[in-house]
């Protein structure tokens, strides 16, 4: 079978990070052809250079045995490629036809234009079975509506290799099986489609050759009837010996956090939390596991009295110690309200919700802790400042400094510095690690132990099983807006993590 | 790039660059219209800080926009653009003169005046709260409703003055002349050397709301909420803060600021309400909390440089019939241009100077 697509040693650094190192493979025509990895793999990148958005250092491409360079992704266009991202681009308040035909309008007078390009979608529906209303409303349609017009977008500009980047993220179980009904029509007429993702049910259930990355290399490329999900799995994780940290014997006691039946449904009606039942005690790090976007952000989000969305839809109950939190009225002041119940949290995107950058580091040192005083003296707040950057070693040491002057690890420190220093009874942590170098991720963790053993309750959201691994007590693995699996750390095992990430139960 | 600069370079060097910018296309224009611009400048200059009595105007003048730069600032602190305060500050002005036409036959005057500022206060603060309430729970555009709210505030006033402040008999668009006890004590009363200026004790009152409004946002904990819901709101979120509130407190404020500007001419000077007595006083404190960087020394500083343009460039051009008193409407237009839309414009080249200096000393 002719190939689609070649990859020869392709490579790419971003500053320190080698987010492609030296991937080949290649993808047959006429196939479907899965991709999966953990966040950070290096999947994105590599899809990236392939539609234009990044230049590989190294390497070459081939499409249709040719090999070409893709400047950009007008090019991409040109040779047939199509993309359809995870987050569409599409205009909301537009209709289907006027999205698609944004971009390539093909004349000044728009009706004649409208009337020819409508008969021509309309033929393509037939063909691939879509059934789209070409001058509806985009903000009128479902997500997996929005996500057909996107793929009759690249169907109109004759895309033959189509990549789709997890494209059942934001999908229904209804809808992921209307999508993969279309992929199989495509792979009938001759089209190739690339799909990333990381359920392993999807990979078996529908593509033909899957390529596993890890840390931006192949580690596997396989024909999917001979492998498994246990296989798959091992593969996508890997095996790597965690360094130990000395750490006391878990005594844990009190309950502090416990989240009973929590749902949560946006204004659009997708469940982002379903059914959460857990609880963390003081003295435990309870991990929770799982790819990003499975609702791990949400529940933090919830549990530090953050989320005001418009529409949400809240069920369950969340107790800390013995306060039951209140939902129903959105209380824009609840983050504050839980901080003087003793709850701390450091945010998953740190540099959004858990610093001011404009701010010198005296001030950000306040955040969160700002209705503590009525007049702030700035001398004594600076002389507070100073000594929590002299105990967590942040380079450099000047209060003064705005933030934005300092590293993305010594940000993170401040952050920790400051939850650390309202002396929580509850501390949230979100991906503490996350674009931190090793040193500061030492740093970091004996931080956290260190608060685990002075018998403070910590709930650990991280994308990183190697973290997990060096920090839980417990670990609870959530998948599609659920926990699939709970396991002691003395349990642990990559694969069946692995699974239960995928969303493979039991 | 702007980051990158130290704090004396963005403070007070870029400010000073951008102002020089504006004097000279400036002085071009003068040159233009056939008159030298030194001797325009030292005409302008003179009048304006050269004797006491021109200096007692310019100072009559800053604090009017003392207050409004106040208004427009602490606005912009939260991150709020209030275009409003023109309108605040003759809605104010309808306030004070509520207070003035129904007591000031009755009441003495230390109880009249400090009602007087209140009406004043409360009026401007009104005024303000509609489009804070509006962007605070509809999220309409402060800049879009209080763009609005200056038109509907002239509207207003020319239907309240005409109707009902006209004295029976009058012509004139304006309300009777407060009774006495009503009027601001000017300062010359105690530095006579001021001469015969209008100058009065709304200036001590601007300088003692300059340093309140200092202390109050960099240190105090409501101030600290005000700046990190004006710089982030997903940070704000997360301490808890609810950027609702801070909207409508802010805008509030801002209008009692914008409100009290009115004490200044009508109390101080005027001593009766007429129509568009503010003559854009608002507008000016804009381009006074542009160019003073929302700073209560940067404030001070820009809203004496405009007391300084509409005191020496009214004189500017008695003296030189070359040269309109629109001139001064031009000059302003430039330093809001240089000082607002353009502020950043030398960071880049600065930045590269100090860099190079920096490396030659390493």
């Amino acid at each position: 079978m002719p190939t689609a697509v070649e990859f020869r040693e392709i490579s790419k650094r971003f500053g320190k990070v080698l987010a492609n190192d030296a991937v080949s493979f290649s993808i047959a025509q006429g196939s479907i052809h899965g991709i999966i990895g953990e966040n950070g793999a290096g999947k994105s990148t590599l899809m990236s250079i392939l539609y234009g958005y990044y230049q590989a250092d190294s390497g070459t491409m081939l499409i249709h045995g040719i090999a070409q360079s893709i400047p950009n992704s007008h090019a991409a266009i040109q040779l047939g490629i199509g993309m359809v991202h995870q987050h569409f681009m599409l205009v909301e308040d537009m209709t289907v036809l006027d999205n698609i035909m944004l971009g390539m309008e093909g004349g000044f007078r728009l009706r004649s234009q409208r009337i020819r390009i409508a008969a021509e979608l309309a033929k393509l529906c037939a063909d691939y079975g879509l059934e789209i209303k070409v001058d509806a409303r985009i903000n009128t349609l479902s997500v997996g509506e929005q996500q057909r017009v996107e793929i009759l977008k690249q169907l109109y500009r004759n895309a033959d290799i189509l990549i789709l980047d997890e494209p059942t993220a934001v999908l229904t179980p209804q809808e992921a099986e209307a999508l993969f009904a279309i992929l199989r029509l495509f792979k009938q007429q001759g089209k190739t489609v690339i799909l990333i993702t990381h359920k392993l049910a999807e990979i078996l259930a529908i593509t033909d050759e899957v390529t596993v990355m890890r840390a931006g290399g192949v580690v596997a490329a396989l024909a999917t009837a001979t492998t498994n999900q246990e296989d798959l799995a091992h593969k996508m994780v890997g095996r790597s010996v965690a360094t130990e940290l000395p750490r006391q014997t878990l005594a844990a006691t009190q309950v502090v956090l416990q989240v009973e039946a929590l749902s949560l449904q946006n204004a659009q009606g997708v469940h982002l939390l379903k059914e959460l039942n857990f609880s963390v005690r003081a003295g435990e790090i309870v991990a929770i596991a799982g790819v990003s976007g499975n609702g791990q952000s949400e529940l933090l989000e919830m549990l530090a009295g953050m989320r005001q969305s418009k529409g949400d839809k809240i069920s369950g109950k969340v107790q800390i110690q013995d306060y039951v939190l209140n939902y129903d009225k959105k209380d824009p002041c609840l983050a504050a309200k839980l901080r003087k119940l003793g709850v701390a949290h450091v945010p998953e995107d740190r540099l959004r919700d858990g610093v001011i950058k404009d701010f010198p580091v005296w001030e950000n040192i306040l955040l969160g802790q700002q209705s503590k005083q009525t007049y702030l003296d700035k001398q004594k707040c600076v002389e507070a400042s100073d000594a929590l950057l002299q105990q967590f070693e942040v380079r450099p040491l000047d209060s003064h400094l705005r933030l934005s002057q300092l590293s993305g690890g010594n940000q993170q420190k401040i952050v920790l510095a400051r939850e650390i220093a309202a002396r929580p009874k509850l501390m949230l942590v979100g991906q503490p690690t996350r674009g931190v170098d090793i040193g500061t991720i030492q740093r970091i963790h004996t931080e956290l132990l260190a608060l685990r053993d002075a018998g403070v309750a910590i709930l650990l959201v991280s994308a990183e099983l190697e973290e997990i691994r060096a920090l839980a007590d417990r670990i609870l693995v959530m998948s599609g807006a659920c926990i699939t699996g709970e396991l002691p750390i003395a349990d642990y095992d990559t694969t069946r993590i692995g699974l239960l990430m995928g969303g493979l139960h039991k | 790039m702007n980051s990158e600069l130290p704090r004396w370079a963005t403070s007070i060097a870029l400010p000073l660059l951008n102002l020089l910018s504006a004097l000279i296309v400036a002085a071009g224009v003068i040159y233009l219209l056939g008159e030298s611009p030194i001797e325009a400048l030292s005409i302008l200059v003179q009048s304006a800080l050269g004797n006491a009595e021109g200096f007692g105007y310019t100072l009559f003048y800053a604090t009017t926009f003392i207050f409004t730069g106040l208004s427009v600032s602490i606005a912009m602190q939260a991150g709020l653009f209030n275009i409003g305060s023109d309108g605040q500050m003759y809605l104010g002005g309808l306030g004070l003169t509520l207070v003035m036409l129904q007591f000031d036959a009755s009441l003495p005057a230390w109880l009249l005046i400090p009602l007087a500022l209140m009406g004043a206060a409360l009026f401007g603060a009104a005024w303000a709260f509609i489009p804070g309430y509006l962007q605070a729970k509809r999220g309409s555009h402060v800049v879009v409703t209080t763009i609005m709210f200056n038109f509907i505030a002239a509207s207003l006033m020319n239907f309240i003055i005409i109707t009902y402040l006209i004295p029976t008999g009058e012509q004139n668009p304006a309300s009777r002349v407060f009774a006495e006890n009503g009027w601001l004590p000017r300062l010359n009363a105690w530095l006579p050397a001021l001469g015969d200026t209008p100058l009065n004790l709304s200036f001590v009152l601007a300088l003692l709301c300059l340093f309140a409004y200092g202390v109050v946002v960099w240190r105090t904990r409501w101030g600290y909420a005000l700046r990190a819901a004006g710089k982030s709101a997903h940070a704000a979120r997360y301490a808890g803060i609810s950027i609702a509130s801070v909207i409508i407190i802010t805008m509030l404020l801002s209008g009692a600021l914008a409100g009290v500007a009115a004490m200044n001419s009508l109390a101080g000077s005027m001593h009766y309400l007429s129509l568009n007595f503010t003559s854009g006083a608002g507008f000016i404190g804009i381009a006074v909390a542009l160019m003073g960087r929302q700073h209560p020394l940067g404030i001070f500083l820009s809203a004496l440089l405009f007391g300084i343009l509409i005191q020496g460039g009214a004189d500017l051009s008695l003296e030189k019939s070359n040269i309109p008193p629109e001139t001064f409407i031009f000059i302003q237009g430039l330093i809001i241009l240089f000082c607002g839309a353009m502020e950043n414009m030398y960071a880049p080249a600065l930045a590269r100077i100090l860099n190079l200096k920096w490396r030659k000393n390493v």
